[in-house]
């Protein structure tokens, strides 16, 4: 089995908890504190990535460049990465300035079933001589035959591993040994996976994505991350030394990240709010919860409704626009003239 | 009147190219002199045969080859394809209206500047983002010019983006940015592009969203509405779904397009949008370019 690689996106996911207002000053306290750890790479950005900060998701109080800039001032071990999901950002005005400011790890992210709109960027990055991984969002919405088929795409497109996402945080360990043993067995590629903790089970998941096969497992310190966080590496790491896995990472520098570090950069701490778990069961982006308690505020409508209600209509990653549409029809007074429903005429 | 009716070419015999065929059936100026690309076993090649219209797998050879057989060509293939074709096009002396995100000729939005762009030998329909987007960014630009920032988000039903639009996907992103720009000549602006895999699909539906000190709303939602309104003469489908609202520091737009069901269902509004805007500027050409010169 191939070396266990963590990826730190503590940077970057953990940017949705704080709408992304993660500062300067905090990316490079943390990469100074992380680097070297042997965490396989330290991944910086907007929440969803490079290309965007926006009104779609929320505008990053530090602009990408900068972001990366700052990073790979503080970085001597290990590696820079940037996330990027195609249709937010693009080889021009995104790809091509990351590796200017020296990312050398890049992941490309898309909705698990679109991976051909991964294609030319993975395919620019291998060319300019980078590591590339494909992820795919939201995987518990598609069966692990489908998984596999888009998988081997992006094999084929040269992508150096696959991360599967569990966006949602909507996992049971079931559906990751599935999911995660499916593509084991026939990719040549390594396999990762992204644990969201809506319903508690991010560590576990990613456990058990590790004994399926997983050589890849993406986490956050503390579990910073978006809705009800991420996978704490920090207690990844204390349960895969003491089932006897050598992860190679300095533990207690980790830990002094996390005490000393983690309280500047969070507000509060992560765990299961009673809408996080709503969101996670209904199977929604977990980083759409600020946005629906903000509509929900606005438009005088109950947050559960709208998770409900984007859950039935299966919104994607990057949807965050029917929230406030939702919400408006929501407060609506009943019998209001607009046609909302276009469906109804197909 | 009309001695006939002008011969237009397809190039690309996918999603876009097999609705453009469908479309050209209506059309009281137009008609399909040849229907061509490189799958012989697409199933718009099989549908083009049924109908009686001339096909190859030669791609643009086939016009090469027999260049009577159009004047004007809709090229559908994909925006690499088009850097290829545009300059032969150009040789040939055709009008060429290029639906890939190629963008080697000049925007073209109907309601926008089609009259503008009748005397280009190219031009380009940017993507089915920026088609049913931009007009709503200058109708909101045109009674706020201090607007200091426009984004743009386009959902599609995945099952309606057909291999052209996944392999260009960074091509569909940046000319849709780029058309905002050029359209309201605000610099800073966005495009995201979203596909949705839902089934059933989902409608093409498209937030635009601008960042301005004090909004009018009224004048605002009076210049959406009247926008919407001009784009309905060409896109039966296009709806304003969400009207202006000003929410948490913004000024939010939603619209859908709902298709005409040539092609694929109704959902694929995506494809209506680039298409009938392709046969406005096709029809508008062969009215005032051709048919003109030789109406007596």
């Amino acid at each position: 089995m191939s070396k266990l690689l963590i990826f730190d996106s503590t940077l970057r996911d953990g940017n949705h908890a704080v709408k992304h207002q993660i500062k300067k000053e905090h990316i490079e306290d943390y990469c100074l504190a992380m680097d070297g750890t042997g965490v396989y790479t330290i991944i910086v950005g907007h929440g969803n990535g490079l290309g965007a900060s926006s009104l779609q998701v929320g505008i990053a109080a530090v602009p990408e460049r900068e972001m990366l800039h700052t990073a790979r001032k503080s970085l001597e071990k290990t590696r820079l990465g940037a996330y990027m999901i195609p249709g937010f950002g693009t080889i021009k005005d995104n790809l091509e300035p990351a590796i200017a400011e020296g990312v050398e790890v890049f992941t490309i992210g898309c909705h698990c079933t679109e991976t051909d709109t991964t294609r030319q960027h993975i395919e620019f990055l291998k060319k300019a001589g980078k590591e590339a991984y494909g992820a795919m969002m939201m995987y518990h919405m598609a069966s692990a035959e489908k998984l596999l088929e888009e998988a081997q795409k992006l094999q084929s497109y040269g992508a150096d591993g696959v991360i599967l996402m569990d966006s949602a945080g909507a996992s049971t360990p079931e559906m990751v040994k599935r999911a995660i043993g499916t593509l084991y067995d026939s990719l040549h590629i390594r396999v990762g996976f992204h644990a969201h903790n809506n319903m508690g089970m991010a560590v576990a998941n990613s456990y058990t994505a590790y004994q399926e096969g997983a050589s890849i497992i993406d986490g956050t310190l503390r579990g910073f991350g978006a809705g009800a966080g991420n996978c704490q590496i920090e207690s990844l790491v204390a349960l895969l030394e003491k089932c006897g896995v050598k992860t190679g990472i300095d533990f207690y520098r980790m830990l002094d990240a996390s005490e000393d570090i983690m309280p500047q950069i969070m507000d509060r701490d992560m765990g299961q709010e009673p809408l996080s778990i709503v969101s996670g069961q209904a199977g929604v982006f977990s980083a759409f919860k600020i946005h629906v308690q903000k509509a929900a505020k606005e438009f005088h409508v109950d947050a559960r409704d709208i998770f409900k209600e984007l859950g039935r209509r299966k919104a994607v990653g990057g949807q965050e626009d029917m929230i406030v549409e939702i919400a408006e029809k929501l407060g609506r007074p009943a019998g209001s003239n607009i046609n909302y429903q276009l469906e109804s005429l197909l | 009147m009309n001695v006939g009716k002008v011969k237009a070419g397809i190039i690309g015999t996918g999603n876009i190219g097999t609705d453009l065929l469908l479309k050209l059936q209506r059309s009281p100026f137009l008609e399909c002199g040849i229907f061509t690309g490189r799958n012989p076993d697409s199933a718009g090649i099989k549908l083009a045969k049924e109908m009686g219209v001339l096909t190859s797998t030669d791609s643009i050879r086939a016009i090469e080859e027999n260049p009577e057989i159009c004047d004007i060509v809709f090229d559908a293939t994909s925006a690499s394809v088009h850097f290829v074709n545009a300059p032969i096009l150009k040789r040939l002396g055709k009008f060429a209206i290029d639906l890939t995100p190629a963008h080697v000729g000049k925007m073209c939005v109907p309601v926008l500047n089609m009259q503008e762009c009748m005397d280009e030998d190219n031009v380009n329909l940017i993507t089915c983002g920026g088609q049913a987007t931009a007009p709503i960014a200058y109708a909101i630009s045109r009674i706020h010019p201090d607007v200091k920032y426009i984004e743009i988000v386009a959902t599609i039903a995945s099952k309606s983006a057909g291999a052209g639009t996944r392999n260009n996907i960074d091509e569909f992103t940046q000319a849709t940015r780029e058309s905002l720009s050029e359209f309201t000549g605000i610099k800073d602006t966005k495009a995201i592009i979203v596909l949705n895999p839902a089934q059933p699909p989902i409608t093409m539906h498209n937030t635009v969203y601008a960042l301005i000190d004090k909004p009018d709303m009224e004048a605002i939602r009076r210049s959406v509405d009247e926008m919407a309104a001009k784009i309905r003469r060409y896109v039966p489908g296009y709806r304003i779904v969400m009207e202006p609202v000003y929410e948490n520091g913004r000024v939010t737009t939603s619209l859908q397009v709902v298709g005409l069901g040539d092609y694929l269902p109704k959902y694929a509004g995506n494809l209506d949008i680039i298409t009938c805007a392709a046969v406005e500027i096709a029809e508008n050409y062969a009215r005032m370019k051709i048919l003109g010169d030789k109406g007596e």
